[in-house]
Parts: structure tokens; sequence; C-alpha cells
């Protein structure tokens, strides 16, 4: 089986995903464009040797409809041979466009492939191809369906998170961003919007609050709390987990990831690929791995999924130098590092989603690009990403440096 | 045409007027003949030239009660016989259609191209009210006996024959879905203001003001038949359908536990019928109905809450011979919380009642009871002010035993204690005549050992009702060693008067239902003593399908009551008959702890203001504290649900329990065993005898002998008998 290497990635700054953020302007082509653009341009790639690109977008309709991936490659100028997928694992969808690029690698069936995701939240609105899950009772039921606030809230009462804990981890994600931004690590890999005349629309992620601290955060009222009572869910979370009298509702728009747009784009070939464009590898795609899990707890698929992952390839935490597991909701990583006994060190170290925001499809790609651009800063060798996806699933993926 | 079910008439302005009187019925129900004949009326107003439209109304004081489920169950009947004969396929394509044919019968006087018109008075529930909502036109009188509704799912079924499509199209979706989860009788306003109907009238107006609508011109087509027609709610998937379906999918968990298939139905039915046009919508109704009818919950329910409890409500165990008892008047002796209900709900009967206590205060606070629960009423706008006047001049209070003279019936309801029950019956005694039938309300003493006290035993009989009596359904009957047909003929007649649903059961320590309850809570004490978390104890016990949770239910009837029984066990049988988990248990909350559940406001829960939450301080009695997510919850409700049957089991063996019926329709209305199941033998017989014998033995092994079966059990499941099928119930009422 061959190798699948990571050779560049890239991605957009993350803008506030409501109408007065700055990428609101700007549709969710010229997004994804934008990353496309860029990762061939700046490896001096012919670009109609991409076989495939391949994007995560979880509301494909709209401007987003219609296979946006095919859309973006003619548009970056890849030409008219290069196709495109457009895919869907809700917030996973990035990483697993990622995986999906590897795995054709490592399957022989093509050398180089992008792999990806784009979002434009404000844009497209978060929800609009609708949510089967939720609303078709033969599947709602079954599957305890309640919203992902819910289940984070059900997370932090299993789990014995309180209120404090969740703030507290929300305060870190701002100050872990806040210094990485001013400290330039991600200057490599963030990649402006810009108009067509080539004026800078945004440079930077413009959700990072690095002022925030637990007073602001404790004056917010829990969002979820309302919702779970008068619409059932919280019966729906106990009855999946029963040792639960009464669910703690402790978060709300500070602890949990923003809503945000952007695109992210990841550069994945084989060896050859690489050595006929003149790139050096940056990262070996170690592993991949994806499942299903616990329905009513929605968001601990990253737990089960890591499992799996280090079965699969024989690895256990401690050969793991950093971690990236995405913050859709504090509970989400506290539990993670609970689950494994994590150094919290180690653990999202430039901050993550709370203070940046999660562009849904695109996260995955995002988060990947992170850890591979933190473990060559600190010259270490292995990191693991991870996301957890609505419906109760998990994806995550292990890189190494090369 | 040739109508049996209808009288048919045309007037001179060319309508029709079918009037539905069944012959020799008291109420219309829909039986194949009459879909038969409804089917000649609607060939006949669509073919004739001179009929421009047709009213539809009842003969009778009702309109009509709906579809004759016994119907029902013989087509749910012949399609287990022609699966045997020709194979699943030929049965359920039989079964399919059959059970769609009322449905496309009222599509078809939908879309006949005349106006129809529903005039209605009296009650009008389920398959009749679907005829209703069918017409184009729908007019109810302003009586109070008129009631429209589609109650199905109270017996394990759904409005299978367009109710839910209607519904859905005439109100708001999550409005359509509280009515047709609820299943409530509604009265003609709240129908007006539902939108399910045109118009109300007084009684004499209905028929002619539906005439008047033909006359004007009335369509005969249906809103949802008109180009352009847009559902209330608008498109279910749309961001105001993600503000209905997503809670409506909780919710129904949140209510039902998943237990309830009928329910889950018509959720389904609503969420795909509203994203299709209205005979396809009707269709996969059909669908969904068809296969609701051949669940065992819907087998399970309409058998005991429709069949067996009407029987039992119209006497099937009363003694035919004895003729009627007529009440003028009872006696009540103890005005506490038990005596001062009883005395309520007699009097709500109509009936004079004597309440006496050692001293006219303590009588008086009885009586005051019932002015607080008729304020309630009025409160509600349930009543008025004379009405409360009236039922409080129906009850005398008095101290003077003497009073009781010429009762026809005396109930004692005093506090559970032997020698004060002795001393008061010995005086009621000395004050009644030879005819007046002595009842006790008992809980927990033999009766036959109270019967003693008594001169004329047989005359003597026990009467259990249930906390709160008000509320509470059942009234459990116990015949003591030489109680006779007289007195059980005689409270049989009181319970009927006061429309509560009787059970007759032989005399035995704690009675049935007790007995299953007591089983029920230590079951949940044994599980705390085992280290399950406490809350999963009382939220497991709910997704049985139990209405609350074991440690719940014993703070609300108390600890310390159950510490007393248990020592009371423990002295006459000694400690082998009691389980030392549960004995260590009481005693540290009730001996040590003083929580004596709600009446101090402390048990296995605390009590705020705000609201119950469990005691925290439970974690610190167990010494083990098993992992949440490594214990089996089935396992936990098997346990819940088999030890309450195998008691019913028990009391079927030991001949307490005499009629399998009053064993499923008393557990569900006297201790809210798991509805779905239709009672605690429809249980065992569900899963059969063989199976639950498997389970209990199973049980016994891990948890301990409480779950070791009977002979009767063992006996029974070497050939998988069923306790219906061994102990068929007698069909006729007597």
């Amino acid at each position: 089986m061959a190798d699948a290497f990571v050779y560049d990635h890239v991605r957009t700054p993350r803008g506030k995903g409501k109408a007065d953020g700055s990428l609101h302007e700007v549709t969710a082509l010229r997004l994804a464009e934008t990353a496309l653009r860029a990762v061939a341009k700046r490896n001096d790639l012919d670009a109609s040797t991409i076989e495939d690109v391949i994007l995560g977008c979880v509301d494909p309709v709209g401007e987003a409809g219609g296979d946006i991936a095919r859309s973006a490659a003619i548009a970056a100028g890849y030409g008219f041979q290069v196709p495109g997928i457009q895919i869907n694992r809700f917030c996973a969808s990035g990483l697993d466009a990622v995986g999906a690029a590897a795995a054709q690698v490592m399957a022989g069936q093509k050398d180089l492939v992008v792999g990806g995701g784009v979002e434009s939240m404000s844009r497209v609105g978060m929800g609009a191809s609708g949510m089967l899950p939720a609303v078709d009772p033969s599947v709602a039921i079954p599957s305890y369906f309640s919203p992902q606030g819910v289940a984070a809230d059900l997370i932090a009462t299993k789990y014995g998170f309180s209120r404090d804990d969740v703030d507290a981890f929300a305060v870190s994600s701002h100050k872990k961003a806040a210094a990485a931004w001013a400290d330039g690590r991600f200057s490599k890999s963030v990649i402006p919007v810009k108009d067509v005349n080539g004026l800078t629309i945004l440079a930077k992620d413009e959700t990072i609050r690095p002022q925030t601290d637990m007073q602001t955060l404790g004056g917010l009222k829990a969002s979820f709390a309302m919702m779970g009572e008068q619409g059932g869910f919280d019966a729906v979370a106990i009855q999946g987990h029963p040792e639960v009298e009464k669910i703690n509702h402790v978060h709300h728009a500070g602890n949990s990831s923003g809503i945000v747009d952007g695109a992210a784009a990841v550069l994945v070939g084989n060896k050859a690929a690489g050595r006929r464009a003149g790139m050096k590898p940056r990262a070996r795609i170690r592993g991949f791995a994806t499942m299903g899990s616990d329905l009513a707890l929605v968001l601990t698929g990253p737990v089960d999924v890591t499992e799996r992952l280090f079965a699969r390839t024989g690895m256990t935490m401690k050969d793991i130098d950093l971690v990236e597991i995405n913050e859709a909701f504090s509970s989400v990583v506290l539990r993670y590092i609970q689950a494994f006994n994590i150094d919290p060190a180690k653990v999202n170290v430039n901050g993550g989603a709370i203070a940046m925001g999660h562009p849904l499809g695109a996260t995955g790609a995002m988060i990947l690009g992170t850890i591979i651009d933190e473990l060559e800063r600190r010259d270490l060798s292995t990191g693991l990403v991870t996301l957890c996806v609505a419906h109760g699933m998990g994806t995550a993926m292990i890189v190494e440096r090369v | 045409m040739n109508l049996n079910h209808f009288r048919f008439e045309t007037d001179a302005d060319g309508i029709a007027l079918a009037t539905w009187d069944s012959p020799g019925k008291t109420m219309n129900v829909i039986t194949q003949d009459v879909m038969t004949e409804l089917n000649t009326i609607i060939a006949h107003v669509a073919s004739t030239e001179g009929v421009k439209g047709c009213v539809i109304t009842s003969g009778k004081d009702a309109f009509s009660g709906g579809a004759d489920l016994t119907m029902l169950q013989g087509l749910g009947l012949e399609y287990a016989k022609l699966a045997k004969s020709q194979g699943e396929e030929a049965a359920i394509t039989f079964f399919f259609e059959a059970t769609a044919r009322l449905s496309q019968l009222y599509r078809k006087l939908e879309t006949c191209g005349k106006p129809f018109a529903a005039a209605v008075h009296g009650t009008c529930l389920g398959g009749a009210f679907e005829l209703a909502l069918a017409c184009h036109y729908r007019v109810l009188s302003d009586s109070d006996k008129t009631r429209v509704g589609l109650p199905e799912v109270k017996v394990g079924l759904f409005p299978g024959a367009g109710g839910t499509q209607r519904v859905a199209r005439l109100m708001q979706t999550g409005d359509a879905l509280q009515m047709l989860f609820k299943g409530d009788q509604i009265k003609p306003a709240a129908a007006r203001s539902m939108n399910l109907v045109h118009a109300v009238l007084p009684r004499d107006q209905i028929v002619q003001a539906a005439k008047e609508w033909i006359k004007a011109g009335g369509s005969a087509k249906a809103p949802w038949d008109i180009e352009g027609f847009k559902n209330p709610s608008n498109k279910v998937h749309s961001a105001p359908g993600m503000m209905i379906w997503p809670p409506a999918n909780a919710i129904y968990r949140r209510e039902t536990s998943d237990n309830y298939p009928a329910a889950k139905a018509i959720l389904q039915s609503v969420y795909e019928g509203l994203q299709l046009p209205m005979d396809l919508a009707l269709r996969v109704e059909s669908r969904y109905f068809a296969m609701i009818l051949r669940t065992p919950e819907a087998a399970a329910m309409i058998r005991s809450l429709f069949l067996s409890k009407g029987e039992l409500e119209k006497g099937a165990r009363r003694p035919a011979d004895i003729p009627p008892t007529k009440f003028k008047r009872i006696g009540v002796v103890g005005a506490g919380f038990m005596g001062a209900g009883i005395t309520y709900v007699a009097a709500q009967a109509g009936i004079q009642v004597v309440l006496i206590d050692r001293d006219i205060e303590a009588a008086e606070k009885g009586k005051a009871y019932s002015h607080k629960l008729m304020s309630d009423q009025i409160m509600k706008g349930r009543a008025k002010s004379a009405d409360r006047d009236a039922l409080l001049a129906k009850i005398t209070t008095s101290a003077d035993y003497s009073m009781l003279k010429g009762c026809d019936l005396v109930i004692e309801a005093v506090f559970e204690d032997r020698a004060v029950k002795e001393t008061v019956i010995k005086k009621i005694a000395e004050n009644i005549g030879r005819k007046t039938i002595l009842a006790s309300n008992t809980s927990t003493l033999p009766i036959s050992s109270l019967s003693e006290y008594f001169e004329r035993p047989s005359q003597f009989i026990g009467i259990h009702f249930f906390s709160p009596v008000e509320k509470m359904l059942l009234v459990e009957l116990i015949m003591g060693k030489r109680t006779k047909d007289r007195a059980l003929a005689v409270a049989l007649d009181f319970v009927r008067a006061i429309k509560k649903t009787p059970i007759v059961v032989n005399d035995c320590r704690g009675f049935f239902a007790n007995r299953c309850v007591l089983n029920y809570i230590r079951e949940g004490h044994i599980m705390l003593a085992e280290g399950v978390p406490p809350a999963m104890i009382e939220n497991v016990a709910k997704m049985a399908g139990m209405p609350v949770g074991p440690l719940s239910l014993n703070d609300e009837v108390a600890l310390d009551l159950g510490w007393k029984i248990l020592q009371a066990t423990k002295k006459d049988l000694g400690a082998d008959a009691i389980d030392s988990r549960q004995e260590a248990l009481l005693k540290t909350m009730v001996v040590d702890l003083q929580r004596f559940g709600r009446k101090n406001g402390k048990g296995f829960y605390d009590y705020a203001e705000k609201g119950k939450a469990l005691w925290p301080g439970l974690a610190d009695l167990q010494k083990v504290k098993l992992d949440a997510d490594s214990i089996n919850k089935q396992e936990l409700k098997d346990r819940f649900l088999a030890i309450q049957a195998l008691e019913a089991a028990r009391t079927v063996e030991e001949k307490v329990i005499v009629d399998v019926r009053e064993a499923d329709v008393g557990s569900i209305l006297g201790f809210g065993f798991a509805p779905y199941t239709g009672g605690t033998l429809s249980y065992i017989d569900r899963m059969g005898t063989k199976d639950f014998t498997a389970l209990c033995e199973r049980l016994a092994k891990k948890h301990g002998d409480r779950f070791k079966p009977n002979k009767l059990l063992k006996q029974m499941a070497k050939t998988n008998e069923s306790f219906y099928g061994r102990f068929a119930p007698k069909k006729a009422a007597a």
C-alpha cells in the first residue's frame, strides 16, 4: 500500500458567521476558491495534475449547493479535467475529506488529491439543508435525538464538569489562540481573503476575545436549559443515561464553538507525485478512522474512535505528542482529556473553535493543518486530530512528520 | 335502498337526511354492515340527480361511540387464521384491505361530488368522529352531553380512518399531535375553537342548519382537495418544521419511554402524510394502522383497558340472582383522608352519606375535604357553587353511631389498628339494621379476621379504596372466608354507583394490589443496596412503564409504614420472610435518620418548595457503587415488571385472583402497572409462560429466591400454556 503524505495546507481566516462578519460579503464559492488557488500556487503546481478535489460542506444548499467542490476547482483555475466531490459528515467533513483523499492515494488509484472543506455559515445558515435525524420520528426516536447543546450538557453532567470547569476551559481557549496569533504561529498557513481588486477583506480570525475571563462568561445564561426542559430533550438525554437525575445546563455561546465562515485545503499525494512536482512531504498520514458512538451523548465519538484508531495503528496515547480535538463544546474536550488522562498541555495548544470558530465543513482540515504546523514548530513527531460529529459519530486521524 | 341501520329520506329541496339508528342497540357502532350501508348511501347521493347533498345524523341520544373493537379483534383472528392456512403474504394482503376499508369509504364520501354534512349530538368518538371529519361541514349541538374526539390512543390504537390526516390539516401540527396523543373527549365550544367543527347550535337546530348549509351551495370539496391548499404549519421540512418535529419526537419519548407504538405511529403518519396529497396520505396512514392493529400492545390494551374493564364495570363478577341495590344512604365511619374521600365520591354519586368520627369536629374536618374538592372544581369552571351546596347537603356529620340506622351500607375507614377496628366494628354493629352490609376499607388486615368482630360475617366485606379516592379508578373488593353473595352484590352495586372499576379478590395478606406494589418497592430498595445509582432506579422503573419510581412511591406511602409492615411480616412469618437488605435500609432511613418520606419532608427524596430531588446522602448509604455504564438496564426493567407479575401469578395459584381479567385491570388501574403490557398477567402471556418462567429462574439464580417461579407457572411453562388460555374468563357479563 502506498503512503499518503500531506504536502501542504492552507486555510482562510475565520470570519464571524453573522451579517456583521467580515466574510459575510464573500460567497462560499469564493472562500473555497481562495484556499484551492493558494495551495496550488504557492507550490508552483500544475493544478491540472490534481486528480480530485474533495470538499466537506455541511449545508450544501443554496449558493453552496450543486457540488461546490467541482465549481471551486473550476473557479480556482485548476482546469476542466479536475473533478470535485462534496461530502458531508457534519463537523468532521473537512477531516473526512482529507481521509478520503488519502484513502484513494493509499489505494493507488490517484496520485495527488486535494481534501478540504468550506462553510459560509453567515450566508447559507446552519441547518439550511435540514436535519433529517431530528425530524423523522422513525430515526429521531431510536436515535435519542437532542440538540447538541443539550448533549454537551449531558456530557458535563454525566462526567462531572461544573459550570466553572467549562468556563475555565473556554477562557484558556481564547488566551491560547490570542497568544498563538501574537506569536505568528498561524501566519504560515492563513491566506487572506481578498476582493477582485486584490484588496484584503480579512486576514485574521476575528472572533478571538483575549480579554475573556471567568467573570464575563459567568454572566451568560445557559443556552439550552429552556429548550431541554420544555422541548423534552432533557428527558430524552436522561433516558439514554438514566443514572442522571437532572441535566446540569452549563453551556452557552461563550464556551461553545463560534459560528464562522471559512475554507481550507490540504494537498495529499503519494511519493511520486511529490517528486514530480518538486515538493517535500510535511507529514505522513499514519491512519484514520470514523465510527458511530453513543447516540444520546452524541459528542463522545472522539473517545471511541481514538480507541479504534489506536487499535488499528498499534499505538497508544503515549505515542502522541500533540492532540487537536475540535472544541465543539467545552465538555467535549474535557471528557476527552479525562477519558485518556492526557496532560492538558498537549491538547489544543493554540486554542480552538471556542475562540476561533467552527466553520462546520472546513474545521477538520483546518485543525489538521494547525497540528502539522505546531509539530514542525516544536519539532515533535506525532499528532492526533479528532472531531465529534452530530448524530453520534467521531472521526480521528494520526499524522507524523517525515 | 335496503337499509337497516339508517333511515334515509330526501326532502322537497332535494336534501337527503341519513339518520343512523342501529336497531336493538343503545349506541350506534361502526360494523361491517354499517359500512356497507353507508357505501350504498354515498353511491345513491352521488348518482341521484335530484339529490343535492346529504346530512348525516343519529336517531339516538348519542351520535356514535365509533368502531366496534370486537370487529377489529375479529379481523385480527381472521388474519392469524389466514397466515396459517395461506401464508403471511395472503394474510397481510387481506388484513390491509379489510382495515383500510373504513378510511377508503370516508374518502369516497369526501370526494363523491356532492356535499355531505354531519349534524352531531351526544358522544361522537373515534371512527364516528372520523366520519364527521370526512364530511364537508360539521355542526355540533351545544348540549353538555356532546363530546367529540379521537380516543383510540388510549387503547393502543390510533385514528386510522383519516383522523390523523384530517386533524393535521385543520390545525397547527403541534396542536394536532397533542390532540391525537391525548385522546381527550372535547366539548363543543372547544371543538369549534380548535377548528374541528364549523358551528355549534342548540340540538333542535343542528339538522336544519346542516341542510341550510347544503341549500346555500355548500362546497363538496374539502379544503385539502382545493388547488393551492397549504398545511396550517406549512411544510414539514422547513424552519417552522424544525420548531415542531424535534420537540414532538422528544416529548413522545418523554411521555411514553417509547413503549407505545400507536403513539409513535401517529407521529409517523402525520410526518409522512403532511408531505403527501390526501389520497396517498390516507394510504400511508392505513399502512401504519394495519401494522399497529397487529401489535401485542394494541391487543393487550384493547383487551384489558376496553373490553375487560367494561365487562368488570358492567358486573361480570356480580352474582346475577340478587336484585340491584338503589343506594339511598350509606355510612362512613372514620373521617380521615380515606373516609373523607369515600364520602366525597358517594355524595358525588347522589347518595346521602352519614359521616361519623369520634367527635363532631373530626367529622366536620372530613366533610371540609368535599368542600375543598368542590371549590377546586368551581375554580376550574367545572362546577357551580350551587353544585357544591347540593353535594355538601348530602353529607351529615355526627359522632353519634345511631345515625347509621337505615344505611344500605356502612364502610369503616378508621385508623389501621386492629384494636381500634374491633371497637368501631362492634359499635357499628350495635347501631345498624340486620340488612345493612358492613365493609372495611382496611389495606392490610385480613378481612376474615375482622369479620369475626361482626355477628353476621356473611354480610361483611372488604372495600379497599386507593388513595386519593377521588382520583383512583379502582376499588378492590375482598371476600372474607364467610362473605356471601349479597354482600358482594351490594359492594359491586356501590362501586358501580360511584363509577369506579371493581375487582373481586379472596382474602390474604396484602390482598392483590398491595402484594404486587410492595414487591415493586422492595425491588427498588434492593437495587439501592446493590449499588445501582438512585436516579437510575427511578428512571429505569419509569422507562419500564411504571408511573412513578419505587423510591418516590415509597416516599408517598411513607417509609415508616413500610418499616411497620416489614416488622409485622417478620413477626408473623419469621425472619426468612423478609429481605435483610431491605430491613437494614429501612432501619437506617426510618429508625436512625427519621426520614419518613414526603410527610416529614425527607425520605429517599428531599422536598423543597422548588420541587423534590433525590437525597444526596443516599450515595453514602451504598457500600458498593456500580458503574452506571456497565449496568444492564434491560435487566433492571425485567426485575421491576417480573417481580410484580410473578406475584400476580402467585395470587392466581392461591386463588386470591379468580378471574385473570381482574389481575390485569387491577394492576393497571390500581398501581399503574405498565399499561402497554395490558397488565401483570398479559405481560406474562405476551412473553409466554415458558420464557417468563425461564426469566424468573435466571433472575432467581442471580438475584435471589424471591424470583423463583411458583408451581403453577412451572406447570404452565411445560406446554407454554397462557393464563388467558388456561383460565379463560367467561365472556358474557352477568
